[in-house]
């Protein structure tokens, strides 16, 4: 990589000083990057533009949101009709944090089937980990603000998880609410710690970044860059590619944004919040009904089946268990796998685990949609048991017994051979 | 290398005192920034106006026998209920060894007639469904928690689903024949 010598003499000054202009130089333009990243490796960068999006839009609904129980539900219906233009950033706030749950699950995805996570990106992808934790409470922090009733409901089953910690779980929940139910000081909290988790998320992806940078993208074929003629720089082609793709996205995004505003979201959250009444149907949002599916499902002696431990786990203790194992073992995903191979386009065995397990997620979501009893409760049953069996039997099974398709050699030469034998990037 | 003077004295450091300072610096600063620490902490926990909150006093006359009311009791809902003879009976015919969190209807009443229960479901928090006539009262005819479906008795007892415990009984007294202090 060469150093960029500057022309424009403030530029130059300022660059002596703090070398800014070639950070971006050297982490924005120049970036050698995989020639062959297909369209999967656009969700990074749209994951960064959403976050912008939520950021300013947060910013601008909170000049006109009142955090107080007895105004929240009201101030928010005053967004919706008399401040100028509030409809269009509401519903861009809460449209965007469902296409920020999609493109997220995209991205994670796109990382199971590449073998993203292995050596040497392992911290890269417990960071991603983390943001994917810190999105989900920020996400479940502001749906509690607008103070209708599945925001209050879905704040009360939320916060009623953490009662299962032994001992000091009624402290705990206690501390949480300010009080002895989810009321004016919860809201408050809460509203204070959704407007500060996103900024923690930012810094988040700076360090995910740093940590990209440290060895670069990985690429379809999951072999590592051998040497110039396996990449390009990142401007022009992946500025214009992921350009492209971001116009694609907000065509979607917009898309709801105008026309179906509210296909996310629970008709219940239009009635203010009623401490007395639990409405007969309580869903969290689309993005969380896998977890809360396997929440649900877990029996009473579903961790314990043999009765080895001195103490009997109650269903309660180990679905929330359960549920939040269902995330924390994806970190630990780089050491669960044990095949060399990253691609799944070279590993026949997994390719066809990696589909099963991608569905299986799917059927959770929709069970988590669905009152917990009769099939729809064996079949999430079936699917949470599944879910751990790939992750803790499969996963680490088949890396030792299945037998992989022979790599390409490098990177350019698995692009090139397919396509002419010319070595213009563009074909690339 | 020159030897100074300056390095003939370093040789006599004394380590022990060294690492005594040092160590007993840290210990210090550990528990100091834990004391600034508390008082944030604790800024979130219930406040003085939230836990002055002060006990609920109602005149239940005018409750008919098989109806329930709920009144406001710290922020949450207390189901009080007039039990009739037959569920009053039901109630203290099951035996312990049924029960997932054993307890005795005698237990859990002053009078056998009032049922007196927080109501709130002891899984996640949700209010049961059972307090007015149509509402579904669930396997035992008590009460039914519609979010994960948790069955509850005519004592308020957990019978099937995923509650652990009993609905709570507050704390309460009866001044009088229908007059009651809940709190
Ligand atoms: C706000 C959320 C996130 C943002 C803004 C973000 C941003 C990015 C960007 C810009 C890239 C580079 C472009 C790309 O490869 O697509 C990237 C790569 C990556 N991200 Fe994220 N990310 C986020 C969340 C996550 C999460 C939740 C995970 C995993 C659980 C994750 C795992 C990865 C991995 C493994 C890579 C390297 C992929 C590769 O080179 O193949 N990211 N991320
Ligand atoms: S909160 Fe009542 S069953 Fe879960």
């Amino acid at each position: 990589m060469t150093k960029p010598t500057w022309k424009n003499p403030v530029v130059k000054w300022i660059d002596h000083r703090l070398p800014i202009f070639t950070f971006i130089d050297h982490s924005a333009i120049q970036h050698p990057t995989p020639r062959n990243l297909n369209y999967f490796w656009n969700f990074g960068s749209l994951l960064g533009f959403i976050l912008v999006v939520m950021i300013a839009s947060g910013i601008i609904l909170s000049m006109n949101y009142t955090a107080n129980a007895s105004l929240a539900f009201d101030s928010v219906e005053r967004i919706m009709r008399d401040v100028n233009y509030g409809w269009l950033i509401r519903y861009v706030h809460m449209n965007g944090a469902s296409m920020f749950f999609i493109v997220v699950y995209l991205h994670i995805f796109r990382g199971l089937y590449y073998g993203s996570y292995k050596q040497p990106r392992e911290l890269l992808w417990i960071i991603g980990i983390l943001i994917f934790l810190t999105m989900m409470a920020t996400a479940f922090l502001g749906y509690v603000l607008p103070w209708g009733q599945m925001s209050f409901w879905g704040a009360t089953v939320i916060t009623n998880l953490f009662s299962v910690i032994p001992f000091f779980g009624d402290t705990i929940v206690t501390w949480l609410w300010s009080g002895f139910s989810v009321d004016n000081p919860t809201l408050n909290k809460f509203f204070s710690l959704h407007y500060l988790l996103p900024f923690i998320i930012f810094g988040l992806v700076f360090i995910h970044l740093w940590a990209l940078h440290t060895h670069g993208s990985n690429n379809p074929t999951g072999i590592d860059v051998k040497g110039d003629k396996d990449e390009i720089p990142f401007h022009p082609y992946y500025t214009v590619k992921d350009a492209f793709g971001l116009g694609f996205f907000l065509v979607i995004f917009l898309g709801f944004v105008f026309f179906a505003p509210n296909f996310f979201g629970e008709p219940d959250n239009y009635i203010e919040a009623n401490p007395l009444v639990t409405p007969p149907h309580i869903v969290p949002e689309w993005y969380f009904l896998p977890y809360y599916a396997i929440l649900r499902a877990v029996p009473d002696n579903f961790i314990d089946v043999w009765g080895w431990l001195p103490v009997i786990i109650p269903a309660k203790t180990a679905g929330v268990i359960c549920m939040f194992a269902s995330i924390l073992l994806l970190a630990a995903l780089p050491w669960l796998d044990t095949s060399k191979v990253r691609s799944a386009n070279y590993r026949p065995t997994y390719f066809w685990l990696y589909w099963i397990f991608l569905i299986n997620t799917i059927i959770l979501g929709f069970v988590g949609a669905k009152p917990a009893e009769g099939a729809w409760l064996l079949i999430g049953r079936l699917s949470t048991l599944y879910y751990f069996l790939h992750l803790l039997v499969l996963i680490p099974l088949v890396g030792r017994f299945e037998k992989t398709k022979p790599l390409p050699d490098s990177i350019s030469s698995s692009v090139i051979s397919v396509s002419t034998k010319d070595e213009e990037p563009a074909n690339a | 290398m020159v030897t100074t003077s300056q390095d003939k004295k370093k040789e006599t450091v004394d380590d022990t005192k060294r690492d005594f300072l040092l160590y007993s610096t840290y210990t210090v600063g550990a528990v100091g920034a834990l004391a600034a620490a508390w008082p944030f902490i604790d800024s979130m926990n219930p406040s003085k106006d939230v836990l002055a909150l002060a006990s609920t006093e109602l005149d239940l006359s005018s409750v008919e026998e098989g109806q329930s009311i709920t009144a406001m009791w710290r922020g949450k809902p207390v189901f009080i209920r007039k039990r009739t003879a037959d569920e009053i009976k039901l109630a203290k015919s099951i035996k312990l060894s049924e029960l997932k969190d054993p307890q005795s209807d005698g237990d859990r009443v002053q009078k056998d007639q009032w049922l007196v229960l927080v109501g709130i479901c002891t899984h996640l928090g949700c209010i049961p469904s059972g307090q007015k006539g149509g509402d579904v009262k669930g396997d035992f005819n008590g009460w039914f928690c519609p979010c994960h479906g948790s069955h509850y008795d005519t004592s308020g007892r957990i019978r099937k689903g995923p509650a652990p415990k009993n609905l709570d009984v507050p704390p309460y007294r009866f001044t009088n024949e229908t007059n009651i202090i809940i709190g």
